[in-house]
C-alpha cells in the first residue's frame, strides 16, 4: 500500500511539472524509469554546470550547451565548440532544448536517449577529456551537498551512487528545457492573426510548399517538432569528401571492428564525421546523413548543420535552394538523399522563409541568440 | 586503397556474426565439398528510367538513384566481379537517354554487363543499346565455373512491331501498362534454338544463371510480368541441377522455386510497382513464397527502390538488397529447405508491419 502511494505521489508529481504542455508542442513523455521530481531535476542542473566533471576542471555540460543561450554556445566566429584546453571537436553544439522530445541523441543518433547520452562528452578527448568516470564518481560521493541530494532523490549513498544516477539526473533536469510558446505558435495553434509577420506568414507557406521543407521539418495538427527524427544527405560535409569516401568509410569500418570507439572518431576526425549517420548505422545508405534537426529557437542558434559552416539562416535556405550545394557551381556529392532538388525560390521567398523561422523563437530565449 | 574491408559481409563476419547470425548470407558458410571458383560476387543495378525532359533537362529523380546505385557499388572491397545492368536504362529509348545514363555507368569500377529492357529496344529495335553498352542482344559467358546466360525477353509479334506509323509510337505503345494496344514479351524462335543449342553444350551439373528483363514466369500479363514461352524455356533449364534466373522489370522484391529453378527480382533505382495482387481486377500469380518488399514511406522519395550484390556459392546466389531508407533485405537460397528465402523475414512471425500492410 505505501508503495502504491508512492507511486501515485511520484505520478502527480510528474504530472503537475508538465500538466500543460507549452504551446505548440505535445505531452512529454517521461520514462517510467526515470520520473520527474523537483529536487531531481535540481541535482541535475547542478550536475549540468560543474566544471570538476572535465580535466582541466574548467568545462562544463553548460560551457557548451549555456542555458542563458539557447542551451547552446557562443555565437562567435568559431563553427564547433571549445572543449579542454581550447581544443575544438567537429561538431556544431546542438541545443539541448526540446532534445526531450528527440528519438535519438547526438547528431547521428548514436545514443538512444538522454540518459545514454550524458555519458560520453565527460570522457571525450576534445570535450571534458576524463580518461574514465571514476572522478564523477569520486565528486559526487563525497561532497557533501551532492552526498545529501543523492540520498535525498535516489536514497542512495556512498558506494551505492552510480553514474546511472548521474546520468538520470542530467536528463531530468534537460527535460526541462523545453519550449513552444513563440510567435508562430500564437499565430497557428492559438489564431493569434497578428502575432506574426505577413513576411513570415508567406514564409511558412513556402515552408509548406516550394520550399518542400515541410517533409523532413515535420509538423502534426496540434503541435510541431519540426523534425521528421530520421537522418537526411544535404551535401553538407560529404562534398568536402566525396572522393575519399571510399577510404575513409572503410578505414572507418576497420577501425570500428577494431574496437575504436565512435564517439571519439566522429568527434577528432573532421573527415570521418562527415560520415555521419554511417558511423553508426554501417549501412551505405547512411553515408553523409544527419539528424532532422528542430526549428524552434533556430534564429538563435546559430551556425548551422553539423559542422557549423552556414553562418545565417539565409545561407542555409540557398544552400537547399541550390539543391544540396552551397555553391550553386559545386558538383552534388552522389549520395544526396532523394528530396533534396534545386526549389527556383526568388530572393523574396528566400527572405520570407528565414522571416518565418525567427517566428519559432520562445519567448524565454528571444535575446539568447542576440550578436555582441 | 588498402586492404580494409568495405564490403558489409566482411564486416558483419568480423564483428557482429553471434548477433544477427539469423541474417549472416549463407557466402560465409562454407558448405562440404564447394568449389572454390565457384564462390564470387557480381553487381546488379536495374531498371532506372532514364527520362530525357527537354534540352539537358532529365528527370533528376531518376538520375540521381542510377548515380547513388553506382556510387555504392564502387564502395565495395574487394569490389564485385562485374557488374550486370538489368535493362531500361532509358525511358524512351533515345539515344539521349542512353547517353545520359551511360555516362552515369561508365564511373562504375569494376566490368559492365548489359540486359536489354523493352524502354531500351522498342524505339530503334535495340540498336543503339548495343552501340553504347558494346553487346549482343542475348548471348553467354562463362565466370569461374557458372554458365550466365543473358537473354532478351522482351521481343515480341513482328506483325505487332511492324504495326504502327512511327518508331516513337511503338515505344509509347510498349511503355504502356494495362494497354490493350500493347503485346506480350517473348523470346522468340530464333533465340529459343539458341538457347537450346547453348544449353546442349553445358554439363548438367554446371551451375546456370539466367539474366533476362521480364520475368520466365506467368505472373500478370497486364503489366508484362510475363514472359511467352515461359513453360518451354523453364523445360529447358529443367534437366539442370542448379539453376538460377534473375530478372528486372518488376520493381519489386519477388522470388520462387519452381523444381530445381530458382528465381530472384531486383528493385529498380527509379521507383518502386505495386504487387499486382493488390491489382483486384484481374488475376495474377505473384510466387506465395515471396515476403513482399517492405511499404515505401512516400516522404522518402528514394523508399522502396535500391540496388543488389549477388553472392554466387556453390552454384546458388543470395541477392543482398540495399534498399533506401529502408530496412535492407537477403533473399538467398536455402539448402535445406531447397528454396531462396528470406534470411530474417521469412517466417510470419518475424515480418514488419510494412511486408504484410499495404
Amino acid at each position: 500500500m505505501k508503495r502504491t502511494l508512492t507511486l501515485l505521489a511520484v505520478a502527480l508529481c510528474s504530472t503537475a511539472l508538465f500538466a500543460q504542455p507549452p504551446l505548440g508542442l505535445p505531452e512529454l513523455k517521461i520514462p517510467e524509469n526515470n520520473p520527474q521530481t523537483p529536487e531531481k531535476i535540481a541535482l541535475g542542473e547542478k550536475l549540468f554546470k560543474d566544471t570538476r566533471f572535465s580535466s582541466t576542471g574548467t568545462i562544463s555540460c553548460a560551457s557548451c550547451h549555456a542555458p542563458d543561450k539557447a542551451f547552446t554556445d557562443e555565437t562567435g566566429p568559431l563553427l564547433v565548440s571549445l572543449g579542454i584546453n581550447g581544443l575544438t571537436g567537429t561538431r556544431n553544439a546542438p541545443t539541448v532544448v526540446n532534445a526531450a522530445y528527440n528519438r535519438t541523441q547526438f547528431w547521428d543518433g548514436r545514443s538512444p536517449d538522454l540518459e545514454d547520452q550524458a555519458q560520453h562528452p565527460f570522457l571525450n578527448p576534445v570535450e571534458m577529456g576524463l580518461a574514465n568516470h571514476d572522478p564523477i564518481i569520486e565528486v559526487v560521493r563525497n561532497d557533501r551537498d551532492y552526498s545529501r541530494a543523492f540520498e535525498q532523490v535516489f536514497g542512495v549513498s556512498g558506494d551505492e551512487i552510480t553514474m546511472e544516477h548521474v546520468k538520470m539526473a542530467i536528463a531530468s533536469f534537460e527535460r526541462t528545457a523545453i519550449a513552444g510558446n513563440s510567435p508562430f505558435d500564437r499565430w497557428y495553434f492559438a489564431g493569434e492573426d497578428d502575432a506574426i509577420s505577413e513576411e513570415a506568414k508567406r514564409g511558412f507557406d513556402v515552408f509548406l510548399k516550394q520550399g518542400r521543407c515541410v517533409s523532413c521539418h515535420a509538423m502534426e495538427q496540434d503541435h510541431a517538432l519540426f523534425t521528421d527524427h530520421k537522418f537526411h544527405n544535404i551535401g553538407i560535409g560529404i562534398s568536402n569528401i566525396t572522393d575519399r569516401v571510399p577510404d575513409l568509410a572503410g578505414a572507418f569500418l576497420e577501425a570500428k571492428a577494431e574496437g575504436a570507439d565512435v564517439d571519439v572518431t566522429v568527434l577528432t576526425d573532421a573527415d570521418t564525421s562527415h560520415l555521419g549517420r554511417f558511423a553508426v548505422s554501417e549501412e551505405f545508405g547512411d553515408i553523409g546523413q544527419f539528424k532532422t534537426p528542430t526549428l524552434r529557437n533556430v534564429a538563435v542558434t546559430p551556425p548551422y548543420m553539423h559542422d557549423g559552416s552556414l553562418a545565417t539562416l539565409r545561407d542555409v535556405v540557398v544552400h537547399y535552394n541550390n539543391g544540396g550545394v552551397t555553391n550553386p557551381d559545386d558538383p552534388v556529392t552522389p549520395y544526396l538523399s532523394g528530396g533534396i532538388r534545386p526549389l527556383n525560390l526568388t530572393e523574396q521567398q528566400i527572405d520570407d522563409l528565414v522571416a518565418f523561422m525567427e517566428s519559432l523563437t520562445s519567448p524565454e530565449f528571444a535575446t539568447a541568440g542576440a550578436l555582441p | 586503397m588498402n586492404n580494409m574491408k568495405m564490403n558489409r559481409r566482411n564486416f558483419i563476419k568480423k564483428t557482429t556474426a553471434a548477433t544477427i547470425a539469423g541474417i549472416v548470407p549463407m557466402s560465409l558458410i562454407k558448405i562440404a565439398g564447394a568449389q572454390d571458383n565457384q564462390d564470387f560476387t557480381f553487381a546488379y543495378i536495374s531498371d532506372s528510367h532514364i527520362q530525357h525532359i527537354r534540352g539537358n533537362e532529365f528527370v533528376r529523380n531518376w538520375d540521381r538513384g542510377l548515380i547513388n546505385a553506382v556510387a555504392e557499388a564502387n564502395l565495395m572491397n574487394p569490389q564485385p566481379d562485374f557488374v550486370v545492368f538489368g535493362g531500361d536504362l532509358a525511358q524512351m529509348g533515345t539515344k539521349a537517354e542512353l547517353d545520359h545514363g551511360m555516362e552515369f555507368l561508365s564511373q562504375l569500377k569494376a566490368p559492365l554487363r548489359g540486359v536489354m529492357g523493352e524502354h531500351d529496344f522498342y524505339l530503334d529495335m535495340g540498336e543503339y543499346w548495343s552501340d553504347v553498352f558494346k553487346s549482343e542482344h542475348y548471348y553467354s559467358f562463362d565466370h569461374k565455373g557458372v554458365h550466365f546466360i543473358v537473354l532478351n525477353s522482351i521481343l515480341t509479334y513482328d506483325e505487332w512491331n511492324n504495326k504502327w506509323e512511327s518508331d516513337e509510337r511503338r515505344m509509347a505503345e510498349m511503355a504502356g501498362l494495362d494497354n490493350p494496344n500493347g503485346s506480350p514479351f517473348m523470346i522468340g524462335d530464333r533465340q529459343m534454338t539458341w538457347l537450346a543449342e547453348d544449353l546442349g553444350r553445358q554439363s548438367k551439373s554446371t551451375p546456370i544463371i539466367v539474366l533476362s528483363h521480364s520475368p520466365l514466369q506467368h505472373i500478370y500479363k497486364g503489366w508484362n510480368f510475363w514472359t511467352e514461352e515461359a513453360p518451354q524455356i523453364q523445360a529447358l533449364l529443367a534437366p539442370f541441377e542448379k539453376v538460377n534466373v534473375i530478372y528486372g522489370h518488376v520493381h519489386q522484391i519477388q522470388y520462387n522455386q519452381i523444381g530445381n529453378i530458382a528465381f530472384n527480382s531486383v528493385m529498380a533505382t527509379a521507383w518502386p510497382w505495386p504487387y499486382p495482387d493488390t491489382y483486384a481486377k484481374s488475376g495474377s500469380h505473384v510466387p506465395v513464397m515471396t515476403v513482399p518488399m517492405n511499404r515505401a514511406d512516400p516522404f522518402s522519395e528514394r523508399d522502396a527502390t535500391g540496388w543488389q550484390l549477388v553472392n554466387v556459392h556453390t552454384g546458388r546466389i543470395d541477392l543482398e538488397y540495399t534498399l533506401y531508407d529502408n530496412t535492407n533485405r537477403t533473399v538467398g537460397w536455402n539448402g535445406a529447405t531447397g528454396r531462396p528465402e528470406d534470411k530474417r523475414f521469412q517466417n510470419e512471425r518475424d515480418r514488419i508491419p510494412p511486408q504484410n500492410h499495404y
